[in-house]
C-alpha cells in the first residue's frame, strides 16, 4: 500500500502541474483576446475590419488608423487631460487624506471616534445619490466644465482617510513618542517620521485614486462640456456616437485610453493588491 | 503655553482634519442632505421648481410603468453578475492557490481588465459581439449555432452585458479569496489531511468556513457595486433593445440629464441609495454570526 502510494506521488504531481499550467495559459489567453483583439484590429487597415471568414492579422500595419484617432477628436488634449486630472486627484487625495488619517489614528482629541465613524458611514452613499447636487454646486462655483470640478469632488475621499488611518494604526506608537519627547511637536513627527514610514500605503492610495480617476466615466460625462478638459473615456464615448462603424479608429482609441493602466498595473501592482486585501473596497 | 493640553490636542486635530474635512462637508455631506431635499422637489434643470412632497416617489412606484422594469433589469443583474463573479472568483482562487509557481503571472492576467476603463472594455466587447462579422458569433458558428445579434436582441443583451461585466470584474474579488487562503495556517490543513480528509473535505470543513467572512464581505459589496451598474449599459447599449438593458443609474442619468428632471432623478437615487443601506445592514448584522476567526 505505502508502495504504490510513492510510486504514485513521484510522476503524477509533475503530470499534474504540466497540466494545470496547460489549462490555465489556454484559459488566461481566452481571457485575453478582447485585449489582443483591440490592438490587432487597432493596426488593421480600415476596409478589413470586417471581412468574412476572420483573418487574424490585417494586410500591412494601418497605422493611420491611430493617426484617425488622434485627429478625429483632439485626443492630444484628451490624453493630456486624463493624466493631468488623474495625477493631481490623486495629488489632493494623499494630502488631504494621509493628514486626516492621521489625525484619526494618533493624535487624541475629543469625538475623534465619533467623527470617524460618520466617515465611515459616508463610505456607503452611493455616487449617484450626490451627483445631481454636485452638478448644481458646481455650476453656482462656476465649476462647470473646469479641471476643478474633475478634481476636488473627487479628490476628498473619506475612502483615502479609512485607508491612511488603517495604515497609521500599525505604526508603533514607540518611535514617535521618541521624538515627541525630544521636543517634536506633531507637525515636525508627521512630516519627519510618519509620511516616511507611510511611503507604502501612500503608494496603494495614489495607485487607487489615479486608476479610478482614469476609468472614470459617469462624472466627466456630467460635468463636461467642451473638450477643454474632457478625458480619454469621453473621448471613446464621442467616437462611438460619431464613428460607430470605424472599428479600427475606436479600437486605437481604446488602446491609447488601455495601455497606459497596464503600464501603471504592472509597475504597480505590489501596491493595489495591498490596498485591495487590506481594506476590500477601493477601485471597485 | 496659556492653552491647555486638551486644547493643544484639539487645535492641532483640527489643523489636521480641517482639509478633509472641508472638502467631505462641500462635497459629500452637504449633496446628500440636498438631493433629499431635491427629491422632494418637482426640480427641472431650468425653469420653476415646486416643492410636492413625496410626489415623486409615489409616481416612482405607482405611475411610471418604466421603473419597475428598470429595477427587475437591474435586480437580474445583480442577480447573475455576483453569482458568476463570487463562484468565478474562488474557484480561481483555490486553483490559483494550489499550483505553488507562476500564481502571480495568472492573478495579474485575470485581474488586469479591473484597471481599464469600462469604456473602452465595453466598446471591445460590443466589437466581440457583432453579428455576423463578431468573433464570438464566428466561434459559435463553428459548432452551427445560428447567427445571434447578441446586443440587439432583447432575449440575449443582458446575457451579454453580464458576461462582459464578469470579465471585467472578477479578478477583484479573486485577490481577496487568494489573501484569505493564503492566510490559512498550513498546519490546519495537513493536519486534516494526515486524518484522511480529501481535497474537497478540506475546502468544505476547512477552507471554506475560514474564509467565509471574506466570502460574505465581498458577496455584499459587489451586490452593492453592481447595482450602481451603468458605463457598460451605457456605452453597449444605452439601454435598448427596448428597455431590456435600461438599468437603474442609466435611467437616473437620462432623467436628470436628458429628460432634465432633477427631482425625480434624486428619488431614484435614494431609492438606491435605501437598497445599498439594507444590504450594508444587512452586512453589519450577519457579520458576527459568519466571523467564525479574527
Amino acid at each position: 500500500m505505502n508502495e504504490i502510494k510513492t510510486n504514485r506521488q513521484t510522476y503524477k504531481p509533475i503530470i499534474k502541474k504540466a497540466a494545470n499550467h496547460i489549462v490555465l495559459t489556454v484559459l488566461a489567453f481566452i481571457f485575453l483576446i478582447p485585449f489582443l483583439g483591440m490592438v490587432i484590429t487597432s493596426l488593421k487597415p480600415e476596409t478589413e475590419v470586417l471581412l468574412l471568414p476572420i483573418r487574424i492579422f490585417g494586410s500591412r500595419l494601418a497605422m493611420e488608423n491611430y493617426q484617425r484617432a488622434w485627429t478625429f477628436f483632439p485626443f492630444g488634449q484628451f490624453l493630456f487631460n486624463s493624466v493631468f486630472i488623474a495625477l493631481c486627484t490623486s495629488l489632493v487625495a494623499v494630502i488631504t487624506s494621509s493628514m486626516s488619517g492621521y489625525a484619526f489614528s494618533r493624535l487624541h482629541f475629543r469625538g475623534r471616534d465619533l467623527l470617524f465613524t460618520m466617515y465611515l458611514g459616508t463610505l456607503m452613499i452611493p455616487q449617484q445619490v450626490t451627483v445631481i447636487p454636485l452638478f448644481i454646486i458646481m455650476r453656482r462655483f462656476g465649476w462647470y466644465d473646469t479641471y476643478a470640478a474633475m478634481v476636488f469632488p473627487v479628490g476628498f475621499t473619506a475612502f483615502g482617510t479609512f485607508l491612511m488611518r488603517q495604515f497609521l494604526l500599525t505604526i508603533p506608537y514607540e518611535i514617535e513618542d521618541a521624538a515627541r519627547i525630544d521636543g517634536c511637536g506633531a507637525v515636525e513627527s508627521f512630516i519627519r517620521i510618519i509620511l516616511p514610514m507611510a511611503k507604502s500605503s501612500i503608494a496603494t492610495l495614489l495607485i487607487f485614486t489615479f486608476i479610478n480617476s482614469w476609468k472614470s466615466f459617469l462624472w466627466p460625462l456630467i460635468i463636461t462640456g467642451s473638450d477643454r478638459v474632457k478625458t480619454l473615456p469621453l473621448g471613446i464615448y464621442m467616437f462611438n456616437g460619431q464613428y460607430g462603424t470605424d472599428w479600427s479608429g475606436l479600437m486605437s482609441a481604446a488602446s491609447i485610453a488601455i495601455i497606459p493602466s497596464f503600464l501603471v498595473f504592472i509597475l504597480f501592482q505590489k501596491y493595489l493588491v495591498k490596498g485591495i486585501t487590506m481594506t476590500g473596497l477601493g477601485g471597485r | 503655553m496659556q492653552l491647555g493640553k486638551n486644547q493643544r490636542n484639539m487645535l492641532t486635530a483640527v489643523g489636521f482634519l480641517s482639509p478633509n474635512i472641508i472638502g467631505f462637508m462641500l462635497f459629500t455631506a452637504i449633496p446628500v442632505v440636498q438631493s433629499l431635499i431635491i427629491s422632494l422637489y418637482d426640480w427641472p434643470t431650468f425653469g420653476e421648481r415646486k416643492f410636492i412632497g413625496l410626489q415623486n416617489y409615489i409616481d416612482l412606484f405607482t405611475k411610471d410603468p418604466l421603473f419597475p422594469k428598470v429595477m427587475g433589469n437591474t435586480s437580474i443583474y445583480v442577480f447573475c453578475y455576483v453569482a458568476l463573479n463570487i463562484v468565478l472568483a474562488l474557484a480561481m482562487a483555490l486553483w490559483l492557490t494550489n499550483i505553488q509557481r507562476g500564481e502571480k503571472l495568472y492573478r495579474s492576467v485575470f485581474f488586469l481588465p479591473q484597471v481599464t476603463p469600462i469604456v473602452a472594455t465595453g466598446m471591445i466587447w460590443k466589437w466581440l459581439f457583432l453579428p455576423k462579422y463578431g468573433i464570438i458569433n464566428n466561434f459559435l458558428g463553428i459548432f452551427g449555432v445560428p447567427d445571434i445579434n447578441w446586443l440587439g436582441t432583447t432575449g440575449t443583451a443582458m446575457s451579454a452585458i453580464i458576461i462582459m461585466s464578469v470579465w471585467q470584474g472578477f479578478g477583484y474579488n479573486m485577490i481577496i479569496f487568494i489573501a484569505g487562503l493564503y492566510a490559512i495556517p498550513e498546519s490546519q490543513i495537513e493536519a486534516a489531511r494526515i486524518d484522511g480528509a480529501g481535497k474537497w473535505q478540506v475546502f468544505i470543513k476547512i477552507k471554506f468556513p475560514l474564509i467565509s467572512p471574506s466570502i460574505f464581505f465581498a458577496i455584499v459589496m459587489t451586490v452593492i457595486s453592481s447595482f450602481q451598474v451603468f458605463d457598460q449599459t451605457m456605452i453597449m447599449t444605452a439601454g435598448g433593445p427596448a428597455n431590456a438593458t435600461n438599468t437603474l443609474v442609466l435611467y437616473l442619468y437620462n432623467n436628470a440629464f436628458t429628460y432634465l428632471k432633477m427631482g425625480y432623478a434624486a428619488a431614484m437615487a435614494w431609492v438606491l441609495f435605501a437598497i445599498i443601506m439594507i444590504f450594508t445592514l444587512l452586512q453589519m448584522r450577519l457579520q458576527k454570526d459568519f466571523v467564525t476567526y479574527e
